[in-house]
């Protein structure tokens, strides 16, 4: 059986898809799956995904529907419509929510790891996580990793 | 047309989720029956190639029209 690692670092909307979506889909093709959350990756195990988003603030190559100065980019509340304009086009696209793929990954037996350094770093509650996770370090990942036919660090 | 002994539509959903659907449908067919997936993810037809590739499943066949398109995938 074929074998992928994902190390996740980021928690914002962008940089959420691609473990998801590659950790759902290797699992699909049949390898066997593990994600390894660190940083602000963690944010990516909550129960509750609303905190994360999207900003076009130091995000330059984000395609905008209407060119935005930065001045205004910085402005009390662009955030939060930059991540509902976001979600809204992800979903008149057909494209999946981070819940979906999420769910999608647990149903496939995609294994998550939280890092528990960071988790104890951050001072994250373990009960606002999901549950069917795993808690570890890095030699717990490269264990696994060093077996990988791909390994990924997102 | 093509036997098949079960659909998937896929229609307007993109990638991964055809994918990740055909795998599902897949799930509790046996050996040898035929799904036909209806998608109208433009990169659906290259996934769905490498999915067969690298599952084993059979593509029997692939067509396009109307931004529509076909796939019979048939269960290892």
């Amino acid at each position: 059986m074929k074998k992928m690692a994902i190390i996740a670092t980021k928690g914002t909307l962008d940089m959420a898809y691609p473990p998801f979506i590659l950790a759902s889909t290797a699992a699909a093709l049949g390898f066997e799956v593990q994600v390894f959350f660190t940083f602000y990756g963690l944010q990516l195990l909550l129960k509750d995904l609303s905190d994360v988003k999207i900003s076009p603030l130091g995000n330059p190559a984000m395609p905008m529907s209407i060119p935005m100065p930065v001045m205004v980019q910085m402005l009390p509340g662009m955030e939060t419509l930059a991540t509902m304009m976001m979600k809204d086009k992800l979903k008149k696209k057909g494209v999946a929510s981070l819940e979906e793929l999420r769910a999608l990954c647990l149903e496939a037996d995609v294994k998550f790891v939280a890092c528990q350094m960071t988790v104890d770093l951050f001072d994250f509650d373990k009960s606002d996580f999901i549950g069917n996770i795993e808690y570890g370090g890095a030699a717990m990942f490269l264990d696994f990793a060093g077996d990988t036919d791909i390994c990924l660090y997102v | 047309m093509m036997h098949f002994n079960k659909e998937l539509d896929a229609r307007g959903l993109s990638c991964p989720l055809p994918i990740l659907k055909t795998k599902k449908s897949l799930a509790d067919m046996i050996s040898g029956q035929v799904l036909r997936v209806v998608s109208t993810d433009s990169g659906a037809e290259k996934d769905l190639q490498a999915f067969a590739r690298q599952t084993g499943n059979a593509l029997l066949s692939s067509s396009a029209e109307n931004g529509e398109y076909t796939f019979f995938v048939q269960k290892k």
